[in-house]
């Protein structure tokens, strides 16, 4: 169960008194080089020893370890344990986790982004489970005065050969907690792994398959109210009105409140507010530009041929280049806005008190949230507590923090505690979207087919950069123009999962393939040469890893039988992101004259993987995800309003368009470099490719669904 | 608001609320039964399927004053020890990521074997089509419902 509320702060304490008998370790999580490790025991422990995190080892032999990171789907809190638990040779059935709160001075990078979690914690974890382990062998052998290089560990005991002497980690913890704290220890031998590279079930199953309530909508505070937000419904609007008569005089509402461009509903239920919300009549006025997607498409069109893009990369000479060339090739791509739709809608709970603040939700990012507040309400963070829920889906929507903020202000006006509620209507409106795209993508060939040349132009709608610019196939064309272009829109964007690749690895990737075919070469092998010209004659800096990406590209197409099967048309895909690499090869067959996406094979090189069954969770459903998002997600404007507001209008992939997938690992013992993102970039282009093989179609823009191919299967 | 005496996991409960009510603001607010989500309102994600008489309901268009005599289950009374077949096999496969749809997948899963405890996939993929799974969890969801169809 998760830290909400005061009654599990008082777990917390209770937590250190059971270890005050225990080993209590604590370890930086700031730098994996810096790390000292502390030993307390019950007498010195004061909960802020200078250490920034601990593990506990009970004397019953129960190993705590406290999970910094928000818990959204990830699986952190499975996958940090399993890497302390390893190193410390853990009895696993007894590895208990705590989310927990948000404290900035025992934890660092407290949050979930980027793919980041495990690159930056693995170290530290490592290092934190191997001392607990050094000292309870120390404890072990000074008891049976034997020398400790003679001793074992395995399975949450240490273990004397010799004399047979065995001892349970929870006998030793006081002993241990007494000894002297090595400077540094040794780290096992990947092949000595037991946990790491297993399968292990999420920790949290049985609370989630048993309905207890460890989500933020699920939290509850005696006295609390809760609140709904009318917010404009078209960007570029504010409030001109409001006549809040009608819904103050309805059943259970506490009152009705304007500040800044919302009208909140508080009340005592959540079906009251929302029927009173209804009851509102505001009238809003012009306060920006009212943009319709009509106006995105000319806006594009003009961008792309702005004089005033921002370069972000240049090598040689592309003029000359396309002059020169035998064959060019030129192809733009274009996706719409997509809302995260995260199942669970955005809450919040906030009581400003006199003393303080106490907020709690799921949230992304809890420390920027809580710096937020405190700029807000001018009340200074350390009297600002944040505690973090299990998150209901996030996929970059809660990296904001605009949720928060409302439903601190609200409780500073009605001076009560109030958890905010967000409905679907309020989330898919509510302006946090992967941007509009659109790019222009050109190649130049010369007489052998070779790539002598490569223009990328991005156009983003409040993206500032919409280009990866270091990314394949830079380093590996002579010729090279990347720059983009950005669009300022009222229409508010934010980091979507894989932000900017999520949609630029579809249409590079594809574009890739349509210069492969121009050029008469296999889409594999042509990427292949590429990375050979990048290692043996590289044109500026490259900044991926050409072994890497190599490796799995290679993988994918034996895995996929890549050019061998008969009855199927075979799309390839691989990207390079959040340092970690996939390919992907899509497989599709014909139901008459409409293509269906089979099977997607995967193939991931993100170092070490901790939890084989956390991996493939990440790898399918980002696959799952990057597939549905190409196949059907759209979200259009008119007049600044959003068109499509619920899951009737706006379509999320369901079980029965879903394809096989099947996923590997590369298996090569680098540190772990990510994986919650990785595997979504690559999909899109191995679908759109293996569609183009099986028609001849070249689907530019996402959503495929919108494309004649599929008219006849436009339904639901 | 009126008062429903309502039959709710093999306990009586007693609510003053407006006849329109949704069961599942009912479950959340009046009962504390937060196992069910909120995810849509429309009926149209799943997050909100409990059983009525032992057919999976959408219960955020349901309005309490329908329900009547009807025995609902949620998925905290799904089994007294979390030990549904469906709820075990859940955990077999490994199946939440955020997890937040997971107990509307289950008690969807849970009607379906009980209907058919011997569903082809194409059953189980059209029963499930109700029930969005943002993380894209599908592939072990099937693989769940085929394993407990299995040991029922």
């Amino acid at each position: 169960m998760i830290t909400l509320n005061k009654t599990s702060r008082r777990d917390f304490l209770k937590i250190s008194s059971i270890t005050g008998g225990g080993l209590l370790l604590g370890f930086s999580w700031l730098t994996a080089e810096a790390e000292t490790p502390v030993i307390m025991n019950q007498t010195n422990f004061t909960g802020d020893l200078g250490f920034n995190s601990y593990l506990s080892i009970g004397t019953d032999g129960t190993v705590t370890i406290f999970s910094p990171n928000p818990e959204l789907g990830q699986n952190i809190m499975t996958s940090f344990p399993m890497i302390v638990a390893e190193e410390l040779d853990a009895d696993w059935s007894k590895v208990k986790v705590v989310q927990a709160p948000l404290d900035t001075v025992k934890f660092d990078r407290q949050l979930t982004g980027g793919s980041g979690a495990i690159p930056h914690s693995w170290k530290r974890l490592r290092n934190a489970g191997a001392t607990a382990r050094y000292l309870l062998i120390a404890a072990a052998a000074r008891r049976w005065k034997v020398d400790a290089a003679e001793c074992t560990t395995s399975n949450g005991f240490v273990v004397h050969a010799k004399t047979g002497n065995k001892l349970g980690y929870g006998e030793l913890a006081e002993e241990a907690s007494k000894m002297t704290v090595p400077a540094d220890v040794p780290l096992k031998n990947r092949k000595d792994f037991k946990i790491i590279g297993t399968p292990v079930r999420n920790l949290e199953n049985r609370s989630i398959i048993t309905g207890k309530g460890v989500f933020g909508l699920d939290f509850h505070r005696d006295g609390m109210v809760l609140a709904m937000i009318q917010r404009p419904p078209a960007f570029g609007t504010k409030i001109k009105s409001v006549d809040a008569a009608a819904a103050k005089s309805m059943p259970g509402v506490i009152d009705v409140i304007t500040f800044k461009n919302n009208v909140a509903v508080v009340g005592k239920s959540t079906w009251q507010i929302m029927k009173a919300r209804k009851a509102l009549k505001i009238e809003y006025e012009k306060d920006g530009n009212i943009e319709s997607t009509t106006d995105h498409n000319q806006l594009f069109a003009s961008l792309l041929d702005s004089d005033k893009a921002t370069v972000r990369r240049k090598d040689g000479d592309v003029v000359t280049a396309f002059k020169g060339a035998a064959k060019t090739i030129k192809h733009e791509f274009q996706c719409h806005f997509v809302p995260h739709n995260p199942m669970e809608p955005m809450n919040f709970f906030a009581h400003v008190r006199a003393d303080g603040v106490e907020l709690v939700g799921p949230t992304q990012t809890p420390a920027s949230a809580r710096e937020a507040t405190s700029k807000l309400l001018n009340i200074p963070e350390d009297k600002i507590t944040v505690d973090i829920t299990r998150l209901g889906g996030g996929f970059g929507r809660r990296l904001k923090y605009d949720y928060v903020l409302e439903a601190a202000e609200l409780s500073s006006i009605i001076k009560k505690p109030v958890k905010v509620i967000w409905s679907r209507e309020d989330d898919m409106m509510g302006g946090s979207y992967r941007p509009a795209v659109r790019y222009r993508f050109e190649a130049a060939l010369d007489t052998q087919g070779n790539l002598i040349g490569y223009k990328l132009r991005g156009v983003g709608i409040n993206l500032n950069n919409s280009t990866r610019e270091d990314n394949f196939p830079s380093g590996a064309v002579d010729n090279l123009l990347i720059d983009s272009v950005e669009h300022i829109s009222p229409i508010t964007t934010g980091p979507w999962r894989a932000p900017v690749t999520n949609f630029l690895a579809y249409a590079e990737q594809s574009f890739l393939d349509e210069v492969a075919f121009a050029a008469g070469k296999d889409p594999v092998q042509f990427r292949l040469g590429l990375l050979q010209k990048a290692r043996t004659n590289p044109a500026g800096a490259i900044k991926y890893n050409i072994d890497r990406m190599e490796t799995v590209i290679r993988q994918a197409a034996e895995k996929s039988g890549w050019g061998t099967k008969k009855g199927v048309s075979q799309g390839f895909s691989v990207y390079f992101s959040h340092q970690s690499y996939v390919a992907q090869v899509c497989e599709v067959e014909m139901n008459g004259k409409v293509p269906v996406v089979k099977k997607i094979y995967a193939v991931s090189d993100c170092g070490e993987v901790i939890n084989k069954s956390g991996a493939l969770q990440q790898v399918m459903g980002a696959i799952v995800d990057g597939y549905g998002h190409a196949m059907y997600g759209k979200l259009t404007f008119k007049d600044g309003k959003p068109e499509q507001t619920n899951f009737d209008q706006y379509r999320l992939i369901r079980m029965k368009e879903i394809p096989e997938v099947e996923a590997h690992f590369i298996d090569n013992g680098i540190d772990p470099t990510g994986l919650g993102e990785p595997a979504l970039p690559p999909t899109g282009g191995a679908v759109a490719n293996a569609i183009f093989k099986a028609t001849g179609v070249r689907l530019m823009n996402q959503p495929f669904i919108d494309e004649p191919l599929f008219k006849t299967m436009k339904s639901f | 608001m009126a008062i429903f005496n309502l039959h709710i996991n093999g306990k009586e409960h007693r609510v003053d609320v407006a006849d329109d009510t949704p069961l599942l603001w009912v479950l959340r607010d009046e009962l504390a039964l937060t196992g069910t989500k909120f995810g849509c309102g429309i009926a149209e994600c799943g997050a909100c399927t409990v059983h009525l008489d032992g057919e999976a309901i959408k219960s955020c268009v349901y309005p309490v004053s329908s329900i009547k005599s009807s025995k609902i289950i949620t998925i905290e009374g799904l089994s007294e020890k979390g030990d549904h077949p469906v709820q075990k096999a859940w955990d077999e496969v490994d199946v939440p990521q955020c997890g937040y749809c997971q107990a509307g997948q289950i008690m969807t899963a849970a009607a379906l074997l009980k209907r058919n405890p011997k569903p082809t996939v194409q059953e189980i993929d059209n029963t499930m089509h109700g029930n969005l799974c943002r993380c894209g969890a599908y592939h072990r969801i099937r693989e769940a419902v085929i394993s407990a169809s299995s040991k029922i």
